[in-house]
């Protein structure tokens, strides 16, 4: 009865989600061509493409991450090798909790406070920041579990060599859990691809190619938001494709996450 | 409650530890995890090129003594040493001590083998680098004297690339005393070396702890009694944190003074 009963919730849960996907791909894959990758989102009622967005989500999501990567493998580090045993750790530990499922669009808020507001007009740099500040919890956490994983004697062994604390760590610690560690900066790309709430507030939007960090930007799921409210129809197409790409992407990067995590059992 | 064994645990009076120099010297050690006194008052040598084991049932103490000698202890709160140690006459234990200096000089190999997630060769080649920085045919020559000592380098000489992780426990545990002998310490500490292996890889390491000893002061910590009376020169039996009777182990096998380590050594209990 219990199995039944669960064999049927999840065929539940699994309907609509194969459902979601299927619409997603087949209203999606009509809009594919290499225009999508070649042109600039258009105005109204005009071909275009969405290499903007894609460029401008790639550059978010790039200088996120090489903000959020140091400052969350720097704060795991400490959590699970110098401060394992202190009361900050702990406090650390609860505070990147709650931060890991605050909700983005509060994340958006803040950097908009802090950013938008005082540099008078959104910018690049400021979506960065706050996709930053996603990365970074997750990466806290994934970085102190994987380490907390690597055995003790191994770090006993090293220590045993005389050698020093970091060396120990940048050395075996880090190289025991390298898979889970970038494992775990996947999983934050993944979840950085598809935010919209914190680049609303921050990064906004552009019509146009640009390169310019100071000025807006163009994301793909700003622009989905954008154009899937809107009432043309070639931007509603544009904007199943944009889907349909980010899906893609977050697919690739969870299977590329979960290939790595299966090797990492070799301690 | 502990005098009258002290008086028992003075220097073997034997003729053989009287041309012997003491290359570690703990007096008085305690030892404490948290409030918990793990150790009390112990008093033992090791002798130069000698090896010396230390035997007794799980939770004597014996495992926690050798992790005082090279203060390996030191990576966890809560666990602190009072007494001395000496080591060719200087006490470790003082809090001027520098700890990396002291483990290159002590080195210790685990209970469970311990290869790090690296090659072969750079397992071995890891730990000579933080002290020595030699051209690469220096190196190459390092890592086979240190795998040939550990009578490793027959099985491994054609796959030194491969990762240290694939090889066997028994050869893991030889390449994890590889790695030990290859930075050229002076004291080996053995915590239980053979309890994750089989009785063929446990004899060539018992082979290897007699050549080594030529070049090293060995401590080798072992629940088989056989093997310590096998592959040692003195013997330190512990009980509940006390050292009860240390002496050449001819006798303490032989002719105990003790009645505990009498009962110990004939099975009657631990």
């Amino acid at each position: 009865m219990a199995t039944a009963l669960s064999i049927g919730a999840a065929a539940f849960g699994l309907t609509w989600l194969v459902l979601i996907l299927l619409v997603l791909v087949v209203k999606g894959v009509g809009g594919l061509s290499l225009s999508v990758f070649t042109e600039m989102t258009p105005p109204p009622g005009s071909a275009g493409g969405l290499l903007n967005p894609i460029v401008g989500s790639l550059i978010l999501t790039f200088l996120a991450v090489v903000i959020g990567t140091p400052l969350g493998i720097l704060a795991g580090t400490y959590m699970a090798e110098y401060g394992r045993y202190s009361k900050l750790t702990s406090v650390v530990r609860f505070i990147n909790d709650i931060l890991l499922s605050a909700p983005s669009i509060v994340v958006g808020l803040f950097v908009y406070e802090i950013m938008v507001a005082r540099m008078g007009h959104f910018s690049a740099w400021a979506g960065s920041v706050a996709l930053a500040i996603i990365v970074i919890p997750v990466v806290v956490r994934t970085t102190e579990d994987m380490l907390l994983l690597v055995p003790n004697t191994l770090r006993e062994a090293s220590s045993a060599l005389g050698m020093p604390q970091w060396l120990v760590i940048k050395n075996v610690a880090y190289r025991a859990a390298r898979a889970g560690m970038i494992t775990g900066v996947l999983l934050a790309i993944a979840r950085i691809t598809g935010e919209t709430a914190p680049l609303l507030f921050t990064a906004l939007n552009n019509q146009f190619f640009s390169w310019n960090l100071n000025a807006p930007m163009a994301s793909l799921p700003v622009v989905i938001f954008q154009f899937a409210l809107s009432p043309y129809e070639d931007w509603q197409q544009l904007a199943w494709t944009g889907a349909l790409l980010i899906t893609v992407a977050v697919l690739g990067l969870s299977i590329l996450a979960r290939a790595l995590s299966s090797k990492k059992v070799q301690i | 409650m502990s005098l009258a064994i002290h008086t028992d645990v003075k220097e073997p009076a034997a003729t053989l530890s009287e041309k012997m120099e003491e290359k570690v010297s703990v007096r008085l050690l305690n030892f404490y995890y948290g409030a918990y006194r793990a150790l009390s008052d112990i008093n033992v040598s090791l002798y130069q090129n000698k090896v010396t084991a230390f035997i007794g049932p799980s939770g004597c103490g014996k495992s926690t003594l050798l992790r005082v000698l090279n203060r390996i202890y030191d990576l966890y709160p809560n666990q602190r040493a009072e007494g001395e140690v000496l080591l060719d006459g200087e006490n470790i234990l003082s809090p001027k001590q520098d700890l990396n200096m002291l483990r290159a000089k002590v080195g210790m190999v685990f209970q469970k083998p311990t290869p790090f997630p690296m090659t072969i060769y750079d397992n071995i080649a890891f730990g000579v680098r933080l002290y020595d920085h030699l051209a690469k045919a220096e190196l190459d020559a390092r890592v086979e004297d240190a795998l040939q000592r550990a009578a490793l380098w027959d099985e491994v000489k054609d796959k030194l690339d491969v990762s240290g992780l694939s090889l066997s426990g028994g050869q893991q545990q030889r390449l994890c005393i590889a790695r030990t002998v290859a930075i050229q310490p002076e004291v080996i500490l053995l915590d239980e070396p053979c309890s994750a292996l089989d009785p063929i890889s446990t004899a060539k390491i018992e082979e290897l702890i007699d050549v080594l000893k030529r070049d090293y002061t060995i401590a080798i910590v072992t629940h088989n009694m056989q093997q310590a009376a096998r592959t040692s020169d003195f013997t330190a039996f512990m009980y509940l944190g006390e050292l009860v009777e240390f002496d050449e182990t001819t006798r303490i096998f032989t002719n105990p003074k003790q009645q505990r380590t009498q009962d110990y050594i004939t099975g009657r209990f631990g």
